[in-house]
């Protein structure tokens, strides 16, 4: 997919900074993400990939630089935060479901509230989502009561309830144990068929290899190198891209 | 039971009973003789336990008791509501809010350091002698109503806070990106769940301001300690306390019981890997 003309970018983040105290996280991120792209972050713990995520949800605030999501400045001081991220969903790797709530009051919460959703409207829409992930048998359930892999595709559910046009997925299978990260990343799979825009920070390097249609290498704060899937994967430019990927495929994890 | 190859479990069961039973018969015998032959003790029974003054101290003292009973609950109502917006002011983050946070601060401060007494004294004589239009008319039992929520707010404050704290950032991320505003995440997602975890702390604290009901009784007002001091001032006899103390016990005992069920419960809870 090219990354094509001006109306068709979803995300655009330039020379973005972001530092914690004296450690520089972000060092001049450069990045445009088409509509309908599938972004795949890949790099080491501690690179960025989630630290610029959630600079794209405005949930950190950054130094330098400035991030639109479709044309419009959103790091801009006057530009209302909440309102932002009712378009850009994001889902965590510890999924941060709400523990006092029911699934389906985790996921109608939100339209409720923010967008003034009738209930009964709110919660059709919400079951309709999901039976659409296999989920429809607990709604009524705490998420405590439920396996790591249905909390994730909770959350995702919860997330595309606000009908976002963008996703943000933290590592969301880096918490679950191997025989649950299938059900996460086929739900992943089938927003992405559906058109979806979406930035993953990932270490499923198999799964990226699959879905993204553009990889980033990320390395100490900036991206080092990007392609498709199948020019990273298999003839990388940067000395530091395949030794990053040797240390992957050691570990049996590609 | 452990130990025993061949035992069945009934007879470890009854051997418990049967134990224990023995050992409380035992040491309370032994406590019982032990205070019955003891010097003082036909003295004490007639100071502190005469079945005929306790009887007559009863009703005026139980009548005061009424009133403790009416200013706890209407001091806890306003405690848990200017508590909760205490805690909740002085979370909000932020440089606009510093001087709304240094208040909040002070104020802990101020009303956690100084002794419920001396409030009550400053607030029950200081204020009505003041005799300015608006707070200087109302009654005894106002200004100790009054002093007794500027004290435990601010205590109870620090427990609402330490219950926010305690909640997980993740869970305000959690709710701020799904475009919720800085205080519908605070009412919908960090509220609830703070609460629920400071309700045991909170009741302690409300098992302490039962009891202190009675210290208001030094700026005026006759309740529960007060009939029983007239009682004994009128009949150099103790009976009046003992039934006020009787009455408090009687009053605390259900609420700390149902702390215990709280506590108890939470812990089940969070062995069983839930924090709802």
């Amino acid at each position: 997919m090219s990354v094509g003309t001006e109306n068709a970018v979803a995300i655009r983040l330039e020379g973005v900074h972001k530092s914690f105290g004296r450690l520089a996280v972000l060092r001049g991120i450069d990045l445009d993400v088409a509509r309908h792209e599938v972004i795949c972050l890949i790099g080491a713990s501690g690179s960025g990939k989630s630290t610029m995520l959630r600079c794209i949800n405005l949930l950190e605030r950054i130094d330098a630089g400035r991030i639109e999501v479709d044309g419009e400045e959103i790091t801009s001081e006057y530009v209302n935060a909440n309102r932002v991220r009712r378009h850009v969903g994001i889902v965590f790797q510890a999924f941060n479901l709400f523990p006092h709530m029911t699934v389906l009051r985790n996921i109608t919460l939100a339209p409720r509230e923010v967008l003034g959703v009738r209930r009964e409207a709110a919660d059709a829409a919400a079951r309709q989502l999901l039976e659409r992930f296999g989920l429809e048998s607990k709604e009524t359930e705490y998420p405590d009561r439920l396996s790591g892999g249905q909390q994730q595709r909770v959350a995702i559910v919860r997330a595309l309830a606000m009908n976002p046009d963008i996703m943000l997925l933290d590592e969301v299978t880096s918490a679950l144990d191997p025989e649950l990260v299938a059900e996460v990343l086929n739900v992943i799979r089938s927003l992405a068929e559906a058109g979806m825009t979406m930035v993953i920070a990932t270490h499923e390097m198999g799964f990226a290899r699959d879905i993204a249609d553009r990889v980033c290498f990320l390395d100490a704060g900036v991206i080092l190198e990007q392609g498709p899937p199948g020019a990273i994967f298999t003839a990388p430019q940067h000395e530091r891209t395949s030794q990053f990927l040797q240390r992957i495929i050691e570990a049996g994890r590609l | 039971m452990k130990g025993e190859p061949r035992g069945s479990r009934m007879l470890g069961r009854h051997r418990g009973v049967v134990l224990s039973t023995a050992s409380t018969v035992v040491f309370f015998g032994l406590i019982v003789l032990f205070v019955a032959r003891a010097p003082g003790t036909p003295l004490i029974r007639q100071r502190f336990f005469d079945w005929a003054h306790l009887k007559d101290a009863f009703p005026s003292v139980a009548s005061g008791f009424l009133l403790n009973i009416r200013i706890m609950f209407t001091a806890e109502a306003m405690i848990l509501v200017l508590a909760l917006l205490l805690a909740i002011v002085r979370s909000l983050p932020g440089p606009v809010f510093f001087p709304f946070r240094l208040v909040t601060i002070a104020y802990v401060d101020l009303f956690r350091g100084i002794p419920l007494i001396l409030v009550l004294f400053l607030i029950g004589f200081g204020v009505p002698a003041l005799s300015l239009p608006g707070i200087s008319g109302y009654d005894v039992v106002t200004y100790g109503i009054v002093s007794l929520v500027l004290v435990y707010s601010a205590y109870v404050a620090e427990v609402y806070r330490a219950g926010i704290d305690s909640v997980h950032e993740s869970q305000t991320a959690a709710a701020r990106s799904l475009g919720l505003s800085r205080w519908k995440a605070l009412r919908f997602v960090v509220l609830p769940q703070a609460i629920r975890r400071v309700v045991p702390p909170l009741l302690n604290d409300f098992i302490g301001l039962q009891k202190d009901t009675a210290l208001v009784s030094v700026i005026g007002p006759i309740e529960a300690a007060r009939q029983a001091e007239n009682y004994g001032s009128q009949t150099f006899n103790f009976a009046g306390y003992v039934v006020a103390a009787f009455l408090f016990v009687v009053m605390t005992i259900p609420l700390a019981r149902f702390v215990d069920y709280l506590l108890a419960r939470g812990r089940r809870r969070r062995q069983a890997g839930g924090v709802r």
